[in-house]
């Protein structure tokens, strides 16, 4: 049993769904990462785990997401809160603007284990300084009088995953961790973000768009199109031999070593929006392998034995194991 | 954070005499000239020249402008040219009851203004919110020598409850600060409501929500936290517009004060009265502006910052 498995999954904006049917799972001690280009979904998975799809006015429509043995869908708001930043944490896309700017940052930690572990004070402060010094903050005792705009980005990104281990969560869902920093801070944040797997067991949800970072840390991938699953598979598998054409297109993108300059692959086209979604395959207009069912029939998502999953009309047959 | 207030202090300096001249200048552009008050009907020209030199009005304008201001550093506001008495006892007279009726009606616009921004936002797109934006929208259209004749007419004529005009006791207070206290009200409201709602949207409070604060905690703690500083500073830029938009409402009700002051001035043509009275309101929307100013970077790490 998954600590988190999420199945079938639709929610509803004002009327239009832009997740229709998406499923997961992950465990504690798992990196799950969660592809996909910009428009496809991946942030809106993770407000809907959060239980925060009503705060921009969305609800579930449909599906299940079970969490340590609670149905999370049905889960009235109370609990659901005491379940927020104290078992689930969430690290948000944007360090630079995801801290109250006018708020010591040793004090936006604190709040957490204030409120989540009953801690005084004084015993928060002492966590939250421990905590930034476990991240390799630089002098956090100094830091944590300061305010987040006396921080640099990667800091700031540091103060934010402090406030997401503060509770000692069970699972942690990172949205694009890495995407507003400096691309030699990056890697710094998502080895330590691997790291604290390691360590502490908890169960982490990387989402991004970069298959570079899904190749770096995940243990399993995620690939979302449009509000759907296309493919998902471990990750070794999925890089060795992508069965669906956008995963192809993805891993085609990540620039290699001994790259000729200009051969570097882009996927022509963008995501629909979600008011425009095409019939049939959602990827069908972008894709070079489309025949004639794909504009037609929804590909269903298929379960191989290897364990792998792919919703693909002209899916690739050969079969690899995940090593 | 106290150099900073000194530096602005300084700055003020300059503005105050570029206010003076200004102050000083205006009245002349009025037609007529106190001699016309002062003389009796039917003087000759020789009478009306002596009195003209009695006061400095034979004078070159630049040179009553640097004799006045000359006194106006020493503390001396001159002498009403028709009341006869020292304009600064006049002053000091009337200001009281100024500072009385802006400061009650600034206090009253604070606090249900920021009161009703804060309900309608957190009620936002409900009954209760577009209920608080209808009186908000209502009352910020209505003039206020206007509103100060209907409530006089209700209140005062109709239920009696309070006094029609004057200023023997705090009752005859409460017309005229709710007079203008209610414009500021449904402004400070409306910029409450809008900036709450602006810092909702924001990615930290989506961030305080994931953290699992209670939802009112978050809106009282740290979305209005950072509403408020717009308001603050509006209510600043108020602390002057309020004295000066006293003028209208202390005559309705005939109350004393610097704006009863400044328009019997007007009508005299009493220069020197006009003159402080004016000197008087700019200095207080100079001063409302700073302190504004000052409660922003007292507010905002990030100005204080910007400031160093």
């Amino acid at each position: 049993m998954a600590l988190l498995a999420v199945r079938d999954l639709s929610i509803d904006i004002a009327g239009i769904k832009p997740l229709d049917g998406i499923g997961f799972a992950v465990d504690k001690g798992e990196i799950l990462g969660i592809v996909g280009e910009s428009g496809s979904g991946k942030s809106l998975t993770a407000l809907t785990v959060m239980g925060l799809l009503p705060l921009i006015g969305g609800r579930v429509a449909r599906g299940s997401i079970r969490f340590d043995g609670t149905e999370l869908t049905t889960l009235p708001e109370p609990d659901f809160r005491r379940l927020r930043g104290r078992r689930i944490a969430f690290i948000t896309q944007n360090p630079m603007t995801s801290l109250d700017p006018v708020m010591r940052v040793g004090a936006q930690i604190d709040q957490v284990s204030r409120l989540h572990l009953g801690l005084d004070a004084k015993a928060a402060q002492a966590r939250s300084i421990a905590l930034m010094e476990r991240l390799r903050l630089p002098s956090a005792a100094t830091v944590y009088h300061h305010y987040p705009h006396q921080l640099s980005g990667g800091m700031k990104q540091r103060i934010v995953i402090a406030m997401a281990l503060a509770a000692d969560p069970d699972l942690i869902i990172a949205d694009e961790p890495t995407t507003a920093l400096d691309v030699t801070i990056q890697a710094q944040i998502v080895q330590l973000l691997v790291e604290l797997v390691r360590d502490r067991g908890v169960a982490l949800i990387l989402i991004t768009h970069d298959m570079g970072v899904v190749a770096q840390a995940c243990d399993r991938v995620v690939v979302l199109y449009a509000g759907r699953v296309a493919e998902s598979h471990g990750v070794q598998a999925i890089f060795a031999a992508p069965r669906h054409p956008y995963t192809q297109a993805l891993i085609r993108c990540i620039p290699r070593d001994g790259m000729a300059p200009g051969s570097l692959a882009g996927i022509p086209g963008s995501v629909p929006s979600v008011a425009n979604y095409p019939a049939g395959c959602r990827f069908h207009p972008r894709c070079d392998r489309a025949g004639a069912p794909c504009a037609a029939t929804v590909p269903p998502l298929e379960h191989l034995p290897s364990g792998a999953e792919v919703a693909c009309h002209f899916a690739e047959t050969r079969e690899v194991a995940n090593a | 954070m106290l150099s900073y207030a000194l530096r602005r202090l300084l700055l003020l300096v300059p503005v105050f005499f570029a206010i003076s001249a200004i102050v000083f200048l205006i009245i002349h552009l009025v037609p007529g000239d106190p001699l016309d008050s002062l003389a009796r009907i039917g003087s000759s020209p020789e009478q009306k020249q002596a009195i003209a030199a009695r006061y400095g009005l034979d004078k070159p304008l630049l040179e009553q402008y640097f004799l006045w201001l000359g006194r106006l550093l020493q503390g001396d506001l001159g002498t009403a040219i028709v009341l006869r008495r020292p304009v600064a006892d006049l002053v000091a007279q009337s200001l009281p009851y100024s500072l009385a009726l802006g400061g009650l009606a600034l206090l009253f616009s604070s606090v249900f203004g920021i009161l009703a921004g804060l309900v309608a936002a957190i009620y936002k797109e409900t009954r209760i919110d577009q209920g608080i934006m209808a009186g908000i929208l209502f009352g910020s259209t209505l003039p206020s020598f206007w509103l100060g004749l209907l409530l006089i007419l209700i209140f005062a004529v109709q239920l009696g409850w309070f006094p029609v005009s004057g200023a023997r006791n705090w009752t005859a207070l409460v017309l005229p600060v709710l007079t203008i206290g209610l414009g500021g009200t449904a402004l400070v409201a409306r910029v409450t409501r809008t900036a709450m709602l602006e810092t909702a949207q924001k990615d930290f409070v989506l961030l305080l929500h994931a953290k699992g604060l209670p939802a009112l905690r978050i809106q009282l703690r740290h979305v209005l936290r950072h509403a408020l500083m717009p308001v603050v500073t509006i209510l600043g830029l108020r602390i002057g517009w309020i004295l000066g938009g006293a003028v209208t409402v202390e005559f309705v009700f005939a109350r004393p004060g610097l704006g009863t002051l400044l328009i019997r001035g007007l009508n005299q043509h009493d220069y020197p009265v006009v003159q402080a009275c004016l000197l008087m309101l700019a200095m207080a929307v100079m001063l409302g502006t700073l302190i504004g100013d000052l409660a922003q970077a007292a507010m905002d790490p990030r100005v204080r910052s910007a400031l160093q």
